[in-house]
């Protein structure tokens, strides 16, 4: 159970020599037009873009394997999870029919089908690489200030930084007390009943709950004490100002978004459909 | 002890920290059923819990930011179901008003307003947020995103209804009870 979560590891590359408020704004673009558009030559570009620029940053292999296999997993129950429930979505979108193999009983492998679920994959694969990328190449202590730079209130930037900085210690203290428990006889294994384990599970809660809520008040005493939230606004150790590379990179990523809504939108409609 | 504007330190170091736990649990804290795919999601117990706990902001902000980073360091952020998370902790956050939790008050009647409150919230997120926005955003397929929204949301009312209940008493114990010392004749 020793997996390590995602961890900051500075390759000194271009990338990571860019701002923490750029990485976190073509993230956040790239996130919404991923989400809006569904024309799979934008979507195409932008993958190959993002992957390129992903490559270029050298974060190495190891670092996001484990990423890489969930994702792959879990695209993969994803659209066959689309196929079980809906083996005519394609069809129903793009309005055509081209049967490429029939399976069984409603199920035939349509071309629109394929292309339809393509798009589905297409959609999510976008937002992976700028999401691991301000994840894995940003310094930590920058992410809160270039939350507060983009607009977030500073009181909800500190919570998420205040989050990363937690989570290596939570799952240490959860790892301590489940540890204790199981040596005290306490199974969470496969091999106990579900209602058991459910109960188990909540012996770990239980502690680990209300040493969380203690935890919460020293902290909550200490920011108090330092004056924290006194002021409307407030200053990061870890800001720098924009430098031109930035606001080249900015500038790119607005115009990348822009053409992808234009030529999505041109006929009127989210979808590209090749098959008319 | 309100600061000058907006949440109150203590708010904002739950959310931190409170987030922090619903990532960890995310990631630990799953129960599988047997039925492939589906676990039994410890930390949205959590979540209601603390919404329970620190209010609608807390239960809004830990839904959006924990549920996005878990999301972030397991397979990429899906956003539909994240911002279902946000609806879950603000709705039990709203419907909870008023439960008296920190005086040691979480008799039978907070109790079944604690469960009313997290079905209500529940099915708002899973059986209408979420799969509504897998269609708006992903234009997935109906019949599928309302059968995993259902299951899902099933799922976390069942382990809220369990688990968050037993954590909200446990903590209720832990508190001194409003007007509970008598002064001695």
């Amino acid at each position: 159970m020793a997996a390590k979560l995602l961890a900051y590891f500075d390759t000194g590359s271009p990338i990571h020599r860019l701002n923490g408020v750029t990485k976190l704004s073509v993230f956040l673009l790239f996130s919404v037009t991923g989400m809006v558009i569904y024309d799979t030559r934008c979507l195409l570009a932008m993958l190959v873009l993002s992957l390129s620029v992903f490559a270029w940053s050298k974060v190495p292999f190891k670092q996001y394997s484990f990423v890489l296999y969930l994702i792959l997993i879990f695209s993969a129950l994803n659209q066959l999870a689309i196929f079980l429930f809906a083996p005519e979505q394609g069809v129903q979108i793009y309005g055509t029919r081209h049967e490429l193999l029939p399976i069984a009983g409603r199920y035939t492998l349509t071309a629109e089908q394929l292309f339809y679920q393509l798009n589905v994959l297409l959609k999510f694969a976008v937002v992976v690489p700028p999401a691991l990328l301000f994840l894995l190449a940003t310094e930590p202590s920058e992410f809160a200030s270039s939350l507060n730079r983009v607009g977030v209130p500073y009181k909800v930037a500190y919570a998420i930084s205040l989050t990363m900085r937690y989570i290596p210690d939570v799952q240490q203290e959860f790892m301590n007390i489940s540890t204790a428990a199981q040596a005290r006889g306490i199974d969470l294994s496969r091999k106990e009943k579900l209602g058991r384990r459910l109960k188990n599970m909540g012996a770990i809660l239980l502690p680990l709950v209300l040493a969380t809520l203690e935890r919460i008040e020293k902290v909550s005493a200490a920011l108090e004490l330092r004056g924290f939230g006194r002021n409307r606004r407030r200053t990061w150790y870890r800001s720098r100002p924009l430098t031109r590379r930035d606001i080249v990179v900015l500038i790119c990523a607005v115009l990348i978004s822009a053409v992808a809504f234009t030529i999505t939108f041109w006929d009127g409609s989210r979808f590209y459909n090749p098959f008319l | 002890m309100q600061s000058s504007k907006g949440f109150s330190v203590k708010t904002i170091v739950a959310i931190g920290i409170g987030a922090a736990l619903f990532v960890v649990l995310a990631r630990f804290g799953s129960i599988p059923t047997g039925i492939p795919n589906t676990n039994l999601q410890t930390n949205y117990a959590i979540l209601a819990l603390f919404a329970l706990l620190y209010g609608p902001w807390a239960g809004l902000l830990i839904g959006l930011i924990g549920h996005s980073v878990a999301d972030l360091l397991s397979f990429g952020p899906w956003f539909s179901w994240i911002i279902a998370s946000g609806v879950v902790g603000l709705l039990v956050g709203l419907l909870t008003r008023g439960i008296r939790i920190h005086d040691g008050e979480f008799g039978g009647k907070g109790i079944l307003r604690f469960n009313i409150a997290q079905i209500v919230a529940n099915a708002v997120g899973w059986f209408v947020v979420a799969p509504v926005l897998d269609i708006v955003i992903y234009a997935e397929p109906a019949n599928k995103v309302f059968t995993q929204g259902f299951a899902a949301g099933g799922m976390n009312i069942v382990i809220v209804a369990i688990l968050g209940t037993l954590l909200a008493v446990a903590y209720s114990k832990t508190r001194t009870k409003r007007g509970s010392l008598t002064r001695e004749a």
